[in-house]
């Protein structure tokens, strides 16, 4: 896979709005690489959708290993909460976490897309609706192809959008069923996506 | 807001008013993240291009639209789901019920019924039951008869009985049930004191002092404007000191209501009423003024 080196961050400034990531195996620690150097100003906030089993304890542990490693605060939200800068969103297991609107979440417990519940798609494809060209959508390392719809509906709609480069996944299943669908606008080594996000958000 | 995407909020707008008009169930104010893809899902499923197809076809043919229905609203639900939340309710809300000579707890989009036996039960082991008096609310009456059957697939009894014993149950699931062929079949003795009965709890009204008011994932279904007016709809029918039990996930957080009430479980959503109020208008001057 050869890395897609982004055009220049200039080329690209439009009025980004809201992060939204997708991953499931290997999540944690690719998570953790790429939210950990964000710095407690950053100007956007991230909505993520990692699969996970829906044992109420592990979520919890989830959390707070997240929380110990980034300078953003990390939560999950409440059904109807409110998106605010300065917060990590991290759905809820075994809900759906949708954008309701601007500015708002929703979750549901509908059935499952792709045998999964949260679903990245559902999450891409409503932040689109709302957001229209101003997100931006990452999908990391994960053994299945939730989030390939999701990110060519971002792309479709004006959005940006960067996979992975799935050398460097734990499991390269996503990433890659993510690049053949929605030919992203990047493809960036992990270790690189942190400092991308932060001059492509620097306004 | 591209001219597409406002196109496609017209189309789905008159599909929801269609049904309104037609056949009097009010989905206009559901939370439309997830009612975009349920219908996005049935026109796949109908082998039809778009929405406005759908509005002609529930508008001409009723058998249509009773299909629909059922994918139109969700009803997932389990016995003891949440265990932990029957626990909460034991330490948060059983002590003070213990104190009444008689209550009554309105179990609101009660869908099909597993929720209230598992809350019969418990009663049953708080010694409780016999003073209680429960409303059993939904809008679909086809599920409403299923909840009155009291009838579940056996292959659920295993997950059910893990939940129970998880909730703090005192003796085994299957005390409780009969199984026969591959159903179970809750006991008669847990029916006697629930009234099941038909509720739209975005046009209907009060079901007066109430001093339980459950009602677990179903606010996730509705925007904010609609969520208020239930919010608003539960405080009026809500006993002073009376109990509101959400799903995990469900906040009084966002609604104008909030100041009337404590935290009891921030976990498990456990509300008490503590504020005095008078009765709250139950219109919406928001995004539908027709109510």
């Amino acid at each position: 896979m050869n890395v897609i080196i982004p055009k220049k961050t200039e080329e690209l400034k439009k009025q980004n709005e809201l992060i939204v990531i997708g991953t499931s195996w290997g999540g944690l620690d690719a998570l953790s690489t790429i939210l950990s150097p964000l710095p407690e100003d950053f100007p956007l906030p991230i909505l993520i959708v990692q699969h996970r089993p829906r044992n109420q304890l592990g979520s919890e542990f989830f959390i707070e290993i997240l929380n110990r490693r980034c300078q953003l605060n990390v939560l999950e939200p409440d059904d109807k909460e409110h998106i605010q800068t300065g917060n990590i969103y991290l759905s809820p297991s075994n809900y759906h976490m949708l954008v309701e609107h601007k500015g708002a979440l929703a979750l549901s417990n509908d059935e499952p897309v792709h045998y999964s519940r949260p679903s990245i798609d559902l999450l891409f494809e409503s932040a689109a609706e709302s957001y229209q060209q101003n997100v931006i959508g990452i999908i990391l390392t994960g053994a299945n192809q939730d989030g390939a719809e999701g990110l060519q509906v971002i792309k479709a709609m004006g959005g940006y959008t960067l996979a992975q480069d799935p050398v460097t996944a734990e499991v390269d299943t996503m990433p890659l069923a993510a690049i053949a669908a929605a030919k992203p606008d990047a493809i960036l080594p992990l270790k690189d996506i942190a400092s991308f996000l932060i001059k492509l958000c620097k306004n | 807001m591209s001219d597409s995407h406002k196109d496609n909020e017209l189309e789905l707008d008159l599909f929801l008013e269609a049904i309104y008009r037609k056949y009097g169930y009010d989905f206009r104010s559901y939370s439309r993240a997830s009612l975009r893809r349920r219908i996005q899902n049935q026109l796949e499923r109908s082998k039809l291009d778009n929405v406005c197809e759908l509005t002609h076809l529930v508008i001409h043919d009723e058998s249509t639209f009773i299909k629909i229905l059922d994918h139109m609203t969700v009803n997932v639900t389990e016995m003891f789901r949440d265990p932990h939340f029957y626990k909460s309710f034991r330490e948060n809300v059983a002590p003070q019920l213990k104190s009444y000579p008689s209550f009554k707890i309105w179990h609101a989009g009660c869908s099909t019924g597993q929720e209230i036996y598992s809350m019969c039960i418990l009663l049953k082991e708080l010694g409780l039951y016999d003073k209680a008096q429960i409303y059993a609310t939904d809008i679909d009456h086809q599920v409403l008869e299923k909840a009155k059957k009291g009838i579940f697939p056996i292959d659920t009894a295993s997950l059910y009985s893990q939940n129970y014993r998880e909730s703090g149950g005192l003796y085994s699931l299957s005390e409780y049930y009969t199984a026969r062929y591959d159903s179970i079949i809750m006991d008669s003795s847990l029916k006697k004191n629930i009234i099941f009965a038909d509720h739209d709890l975005a046009t209907d009204q009060v079901f007066s002092e109430m001093q339980v008011i459950i009602c677990r994932n179903v606010l996730i279904y509705f925007n904010q404007s609609l969520q208020d007016r239930v919010f608003r709809l539960f405080s009026n029918s809500l006993d002073y000191g009376a109990y509101l039990c959400l799903g995990s996930k469900e906040s009084l957080r966002f609604s104008s209501c909030h100041p009337f009430y404590k935290t009891l479980d921030n976990k498990y959503k456990i509300y008490q009423k503590t504020g005095q109020h008078e009765a709250f208008p139950l219109n919406r001057n928001n995004e539908d003024s027709s109510e």
